[in-house]
C-alpha cells in the first residue's frame, strides 16, 4: 500500500469533512429548534467569506491559531499533552510587551528590537513548559495535570504584574490598564490588502516560516524522526538508544519556545501592548485546531484558516439575528465529532488493511475474523 | 444484591494497606492544626484566621470544588480521565438558573444535575465506545459547553425579569440551618480571644451556624460515594475498572457499563457542583465557574483519590479562597502556614529517606518564612494561585505517596486485553 493510494487519502479527507459536514448538520437543527433560520445563517456567512476585510482578519486569527497548533503538535508527536500553551503565550506575550515597551529599548536599532522581542517571548514560553518538563522528568509528574495548574498560576502572575506598580500603565479615559506602548520601532508593519480597511500581520510569514520549520525537523532531521519514534512507541525507541526524558525536555521546551511565539503577531502587528482585552484562550483553540489539522503541517494551516473565518465571520451573525455564539457551539462539535471521526477511520483502515493482506496471502478473511 | 453486597464487601476489604492510619491520629492532627493555626493567629495578630465567618465562607466556597473534585474521582476510579470537568460545571450553573429563577432552588439543583449528566454522557460516549483519548474529549466539553451555555442564555434569560444576555434572574436561596443554644455559646467564647479555646470555638461556630442545606448535602454526598465505591460490590467493580479493566473483564464485569456509570456520574457531581456555585451567588453568570473544575481537579490530586483526603483538599483551598476575601492579614499569615507545612513535609521526607526532596521541601519552606518575615502583606492578585501551587509543591515533593487508578486515562476495547 503506498502512501499516496487513492484509498488512504479519501479515509484521511473523509474525517475532518465528515466531522464538519456533521457540525454543520448539528448547528442547522439547533437552529432550526430555538427558531432561527438555517438558510439566514449561511447566507449570512457566506456574504460575510465574501467581504476582503473578513478575509483579512481572518488570516491574522490563523495567523495566531496556527503558531498555537503547531506549539501543541510538538508535544501531540510525542504524546505529550502541552495544556499549557495558553499559560505560556500569556506570560510571554506580556513579559516580553513590557520588555518591547521598555524605554531603553527605543535607542536600539528596528531588527534588532523586534528579534530581542521574539527571543524574550520565546525564552519565557520555553521557560514556564521547563517548569512542567522538569516536574516530568525528574519526578514523574503528568504534564496534563502540572501544565494545567501553571495556566491558572501564569493567569495570577499576568495580573499581579499588570498592575501600575509594576510593568503595567493606567490608560487614560478607560478602566484598562496596560504595558507601556511599543513606539514605530519596535513594530512589525502590515501588509495593505486592496479593499480591506485591515490590514495583514506582517508576522504571517514568522507563522509559514514556523510551519516549515515543524515539517523540516520532523519529516528530514535525526531528532525529529527520534521524537516520533518516542511517540508511536517508548520502548523501540529506548531500545534504539534514545533518551526518553531528554526527548521529553527538549520537545516540552520546543513546544513552549513556539508557545510563546502566539502572540507576537497580535502584540507587533496590531495590539502594540499587552493590556487586560489581551485575546485569551488561543492555547485551547490550538488544541482544537491541531486535532482537526492532524498536526500535518497544512493540514494545520486549513484547520487554522477554517477557525479564523468562523470566528470573524460571528460578527455578521449577528447582525443577521442569530446569536453568535453558536459559532462556539459549532467549533466545539467540530472538535468533539472530528476525533470520534478519526477513530472510526483508524478503526475501518485496520479491518480493510487486514483483508488485503488476507487477500494477498490468498485467502479472504471474514470480518469477525478480522476484527478479532 | 443487598444480602450479597455485605458479604461481598466483607471479602472485598481484607487487602491490607501498608500503613492504615487509625482514627485518633486523624484526631491528633486536626488538633495540632488549630494549635499552629491559634499559634499564626497570636503571631500575627489576623483574628480573621479562625473567625466563625471566614469558617462560614470557606465552607461555601469548598462545596462546588468538593464536588468539582468528587466528580473527578468518580470518573478516575472508573478509569476515565474528566477533564471536561470545568464544561460540565458550566452545563450545572446554567440549568441551575434557568430552573432555578422560576421554580425555587432544588429545581435549580435537580436541573443543573440533569444538565451535567448529559456533559457526562458526552464524553463516555466519547471516550468508552468511541475510544477517542479522554484529555482530547475533555477539552472538547470544555470548548463546547460555555458557548452552548452562552448561546442557551441569551435565548432564554435575555426576556426573562431580571435576567440578561449573559446572567439570568435570581435564584432564591437554600434554606440555612443553626443548630440553637450552641452557636450563641460558642460565639461569645470565640469573642475572648483566648489561644486555642477561641480558636477552636471560632472554627465550630462556623460549623454550626447558618449553615446551606446544600452544604449538608455535598456533606453527605462524599460520605455517601465513599460508602458506594469502597463498601459495596458495585463500588470494587467500578473501581476494577479503573485498576485493571481487562482483569475485570476476565471476571465478566461488563467494563463499558460501569465506564459509563462512573463518568455519568462525574458529570452529574460536576453539575451539581456548577448548581451549587449558581444557587449560592444567587444566580447564573456566564464564566462563573472561573476554573473551579480545575481547582476540583487539583482537590482530587491533593486528597489522592480518596473522599476524605478531596474534602480536605477542597476545604483547604476554600479556606484560601475564604481569607482571600476577608483581608490582608490573614492571607499574609498564609505565607507563614505554607512554610510551616513545608517544613513538616521536609521532616516527613527526610526520616523517609528521602534526602533531596527533603532539601527541597526545607528550602521553600524557609523561602516561604522568609517572605512572610520580609514583607508586610500579599497582593491580592496572587492569593489565587496558592490551591494550584499547592498541588504542584504536592505533587513535586509527595508524590510517591499519591496512588491513582492504575489504568485511569487509558484507553480500553473489550476482547483486546493484553
Amino acid at each position: 500500500m503506498g502512501r499516496f493510494s487513492p484509498r488512504s487519502l479519501l479515509l484521511g479527507l473523509a474525517a475532518p469533512l465528515g466531522a464538519l459536514a456533521f457540525a454543520v448538520l448539528v448547528c442547522a437543527v439547533i437552529l432550526g429548534v430555538t427558531g432561527h433560520s438555517p438558510l439566514d445563517t449561511v447566507d449570512a456567512m457566506v456574504s460575510a467569506a465574501q467581504r476582503p476585510r473578513t478575509f483579512v482578519n481572518s488570516l491574522n486569527s490563523a495567523t495566531t491559531y496556527y503558531l498555537a497548533a503547531v506549539a501543541v503538535a510538538i508535544g501531540f508527536k510525542m504524546k505529550l499533552f502541552n495544556i499549557g500553551v495558553d499559560g505560556q503565550y500569556r506570560l510571554a506575550a506580556m513579559l516580553s510587551a513590557a520588555l518591547a515597551g521598555a524605554t531603553f529599548m527605543e535607542g536600539l536599532p528596528s531588527f534588532l528590537r523586534v528579534a530581542l522581542t521574539v527571543v524574550a517571548a520565546m525564552l519565557v514560553g520555553a521557560g514556564w513548559a521547563g517548569v512542567a518538563a522538569l516536574l516530568k522528568v525528574t519526578r514523574g509528574v503528568s504534564e496534563v495535570i502540572s501544565t494545567i495548574m501553571l495556566n491558572a498560576i501564569a493567569t495570577y502572575l499576568v495580573s499581579y504584574l499588570l498592575n501600575p506598580a509594576r510593568l503595567a500603565e493606567d490608560r487614560p479615559g478607560s478602566n484598562n490598564v496596560g504595558t507601556r506602548p511599543i513606539d514605530g520601532g519596535g513594530q512589525v508593519a502590515g501588509l495593505e490588502i486592496p479593499g480591506s480597511s485591515s490590514q495583514l500581520f506582517g508576522l504571517v510569514f514568522l507563522a509559514a516560516l514556523v510551519g516549515f520549520g515543524y515539517w523540516f525537523v520532523l519529516a528530514r532531521t535525526r531528532f525529529g524522526f527520534e521524537l516520533k519514534a518516542t511517540g508511536l512507541s517508548e520502548s523501540a525507541a529506548v531500545a534504539s538508544g534514545v533518551s526518553v526524558k531528554k526527548m521529553v525536555l527538549v520537545s516540552m521546551l520546543l513546544s513552549g519556545a513556539v508557545a510563546g511565539l502566539v502572540g507576537m503577531p497580535q502584540l507587533l502587528g496590531s495590539s502594540y501592548s499587552y493590556s487586560l482585552d489581551f485575546p485569551p484562550g488561543i492555547g485551547f483553540i490550538g488544541i482544537a485546531v491541531a486535532l482537526l489539522g492532524r498536526n500535518h503541517p497544512v493540514g494545520m494551516a486549513l484547520a487554522a484558516l477554517l477557525w479564523g473565518f468562523l470566528d470573524n465571520s460571528s460578527n455578521s451573525l449577528d447582525v443577521a439575528g442569530v446569536p453568535r455564539e453558536i459559532v462556539g457551539i459549532m467549533q466545539g462539535v467540530i472538535v468533539l465529532s472530528v476525533v470520534v471521526a478519526y477513530e472510526l477511520v483508524r478503526r475501518y483502515r485496520v479491518r480493510a488493511e487486514q483483508r488485503d493482506v488476507g487477500t494477498a496471502l490468498g485467502r479472504t478473511k471474514t470480518a469477525e475474523e478480522a476484527s478479532a | 444484591m443487598t444480602a450479597g453486597s455485605s458479604t461481598g464487601a466483607r471479602h472485598a476489604s481484607p487487602v491490607r494497606r501498608a500503613r492504615k492510619i487509625a482514627p485518633w491520629v486523624y484526631f491528633l492532627i486536626a488538633v495540632a492544626a488549630v494549635l499552629v493555626l491559634s499559634a499564626v493567629r497570636v503571631l500575627a495578630g489576623a483574628t480573621d484566621l479562625t473567625s466563625s465567618g471566614t469558617v462560614q465562607a470557606a465552607l461555601t466556597a469548598a462545596v462546588p470544588l468538593a464536588m468539582a473534585a468528587l466528580a473527578g474521582m468518580w470518573a478516575e476510579r472508573g478509569g476515565v480521565v474528566n477533564i471536561g470537568l470545568e464544561g460540565m460545571m458550566v452545563l450545572g450553573t446554567f440549568g441551575a438558573g434557568y430552573a432555578g429563577y422560576q421554580w425555587g432552588p432544588w429545581a435549580a439543583v435537580a436541573f443543573g444535575l440533569l444538565l451535567g449528566v448529559v456533559g457526562g454522557l458526552l464524553h463516555a460516549v466519547a471516550t468508552v465506545s468511541f475510544g477517542v483519548d479522554h484529555i482530547i474529549s475533555g477539552v472538547a466539553i470544555n470548548l463546547l459547553a460555555p458557548g452552548a451555555a452562552l448561546f442557551l442564555s441569551k435565548l432564554y434569560f435575555a426576556d426573562a425579569p431580571g435576567g440578561g444576555q449573559k446572567q439570568s434572574p435570581r435564584i432564591a436561596d437554600a434554606p440555612k440551618v443553626t443548630v440553637p443554644g450552641l452557636s450563641d455559646v460558642l460565639g461569645t467564647v470565640e469573642g475572648k480571644h483566648w489561644f486555642f479555646v477561641s480558636d477552636v470555638a471560632g472554627v465550630l461556630r462556623g460549623l454550626v451556624t447558618e449553615v446551606s442545606l446544600l452544604t449538608v448535602l455535598a456533606a453527605l454526598l462524599i460520605v455517601w460515594s465513599g460508602w458506594v465505591l469502597w463498601r459495596t460490590p458495585f463500588g470494587l467493580r467500578l473501581r476494577s475498572c479503573g485498576e485493571a479493566p481487562t482483569a475485570a473483564e476476565s471476571l465478566g464485569v461488563n467494563v463499558y457499563r460501569y465506564k459509563y456509570l462512573a463518568v455519568i456520574a462525574s458529570g452529574g457531581f460536576a453539575g451539581l457542583g456548577g448548581a451549587f456555585l449558581a444557587v449560592s451567588s444567587g444566580q447564573f453568570r456566564d464564566g462563573q465557574t472561573g476554573g473551579r473544575g480545575f481547582i476540583g481537579l487539583a482537590a482530587m490530586i491533593f486528597g489522592n483519590w480518596r473522599p476524605g483526603g478531596l474534602a480536605t483538599g477542597a476545604t483547604l483551598f476554600g479556606y484560601t479562597d475564604a481569607l482571600a476575601l476577608r483581608g490582608s492579614a490573614a492571607v499574609h499569615a498564609l505565607l507563614l502556614l505554607l512554610g510551616i507545612a513545608l517544613v513538616v513535609v521536609a521532616v516527613v521526607q527526610y526520616r523517609s529517606g528521602h534526602h533531596v526532596l527533603s532539601a527541597v521541601a526545607a528550602a521553600l519552606g524557609v523561602l516561604f518564612g522568609y517572605w512572610y518575615f520580609a514583607s508586610d502583606e500579599v497582593p491580592a492578585e496572587l492569593v489565587g494561585a496558592a490551591p494550584y501551587v499547592v498541588t504542584l509543591l504536592v505533587l513535586g515533593l509527595a508524590s510517591q505517596r499519591l496512588r491513582p487508578p492504575r489504568m485511569a486515562g487509558e484507553p480500553y476495547r473489550k476482547g483486546q486485553g493484553k
